[in-house]
């Protein structure tokens, strides 16, 4: 989780205490994804656990500071270098929806994509009136904000491409005489696993 | 919100092109308006009658049923004289190949349609200098279009499109021939128009462009079936960084 990487590469920057790791996190994303103290502290002690920080000074206000070991440092370098790679492990509540939909009787699919289509757009207006309200970064800080912001604003156009591209897709076929309701199906399934075949040998 | 600040309204709009069995219907019954202070963008896929909206939108071409009322001028009392003359004074075109002319400087190219209204020249390029400013090209005035880059011609174009006051925009896929960078710096340009006191329409299909309206509208076969409106504070971000 890049939580854990994030606090770390923070701290590469030098030695904080919780609280001010929060607000390193928070200024750093733009307050996009706001962490609370308790997930800090979580995420510290398992660091500690595992090698990666140790405990620093106490100052006068009896703050705890921690810092980074060899160790983190390391994992914060093959953090940088390596790249982030999506995975499908969680379910697309869209995706889903529109490949239910598709399959049902008297469902507007029209109707289904341009509600989700209009939503698409709205969050797509908000994301650029609030970026609109700043020119050009003046601040290391604004720039990482603009960079958080505009891969939201690519997300919200990739789903309303997507949404164009499915209508088009579903249009072409009704027109070939597809995209016919999905009847149940009444053949009982069959419960547990489903039985291994035997795979023909190369 | 006064009705002085109503600079466009399609009441009832229909457009057919050709008659009986082989008559396609362009546009169906809409109605739409546009204020000072508002960019409307208008979406929709190929064949739902975006470009038909805006031609009639701009008197361009009358509507084979419904009203335009521009500024509160009904199009369709006007003689074609004061059709002309009310387009050249109170709109302003901007097309995806900017539609600049080769042989004219930048400044001579946003003078045109002051000068086409009776200015002369030399009374035309001090508005015309000031509109460069605002798209920052004042310092390209001299420049012909070829020595600008597609962005600059671009601006120069809304330049064009807003000179002596003129205020209502109407914007065909501005930035369908730019890329993506240079395609956000004219839509900045075309919304701070608009935050000055302008009024547009931006047809486009590019939803990340779009996204600059205030309001969507989406057209499917010619009809209105649904408006995405801006809230005026956005729930989705806490906002700017200190």
């Amino acid at each position: 989780m890049s939580v854990r990487q994030s606090l770390l590469a923070i701290l590469n920057q030098g030695p904080c205490y919780g609280y001010q790791l929060r607000a390193e996190f928070d200024r750093r994303t733009g307050s996009t994804w706001p962490l609370n103290v308790g997930q800090i502290y979580n995420t510290l002690d398992r660091l500690e656990r595992d090698g990666l920080v140790q405990k620093a000074d106490i100052d006068a206000d009896g703050q705890n500071y921690v810092e980074i070991t060899t160790a983190g440092r390391a994992e914060v370098a093959e953090w940088l270098g390596s790249p982030v790679v999506r995975t499908m492990a969680t379910r697309d509540e869209l995706a889903i929806k529109l490949a239910i939909a598709v399959t049902l009787p008297g469902v507007d699919i029209a109707q289904v994509i341009q509600v989700q289509r209009t939503q698409a757009m709205r969050t797509l207006q908000e994301l650029t009136r609030t970026k609109n309200a700043t020119a050009d970064p003046e601040s290391s800080e604004q720039l990482a904000w603009l960079l958080v912001i505009d891969l939201l604003i690519f997300a919200a156009e990739a789903e309303a491409r997507w949404l164009d591209h499915s209508e088009h897709r579903l249009a072409r076929a009704r027109s070939a005489g597809l995209a016919e309701p999905l009847p149940l199906n009444t053949a009982v399934p069959k419960r547990g696993r489903p039985a291994k075949t035997v795979q023909a040998s190369a | 919100m006064t009705g002085s600040d109503l600079l466009l309204e399609l009441d009832g709009v229909s457009m057919q092109y050709g008659r009986g069995e082989t008559a396609i219907t362009a546009l169906a019954g809409v109605d739409l308006s546009v204020r000072r202070g508002e960019l409307v963008a208008v979406m929709g896929a190929s064949g739902s009658g975006k470009s038909t909206l805006l031609t009639v939108a701009g008197g361009l071409t009358p509507p084979t049923s419904g009203e335009v009322i521009v500024e509160g001028h009904w199009l369709s009392q006007l003689s074609a004289r004061e059709l002309a003359t009310l387009r050249r004074r109170s709109l302003g075109f901007v097309f995806q190949d900017f539609n600049l002319i080769p042989s004219l400087t930048a400044l001579e190219n946003v003078s045109l349609p002051l000068e086409l209204d009776g200015w002369t020249s030399k009374k035309a390029h001090r508005p015309a200098l000031d509109a460069l400013n605002v798209v920052e090209l004042g310092d390209r005035a001299n420049h012909f279009p070829s020595d600008l880059s597609g962005g600059q011609q671009q601006r120069v174009a809304i330049a064009r499109a807003v000179v002596g006051g003129r205020s209502l925009i109407l914007a065909d896929e501005p930035t369908g021939a730019l890329d993506s960078t240079t395609g956000e710096l004219v839509l900045r340009m075309l919304r701070s128009r608009v935050d000055a006191g302008a009024g547009g329409i931006l047809v486009t299909h590019d939803a990340r462009h779009a996204a600059w309206a205030d309001r969507i509208v989406f057209l499917r076969d010619g009809r209105i079936v649904d408006e995405s409106r801006a809230s005026a504070v956005s729930s989705l971000l806490s906002g700017l960084p200190a």
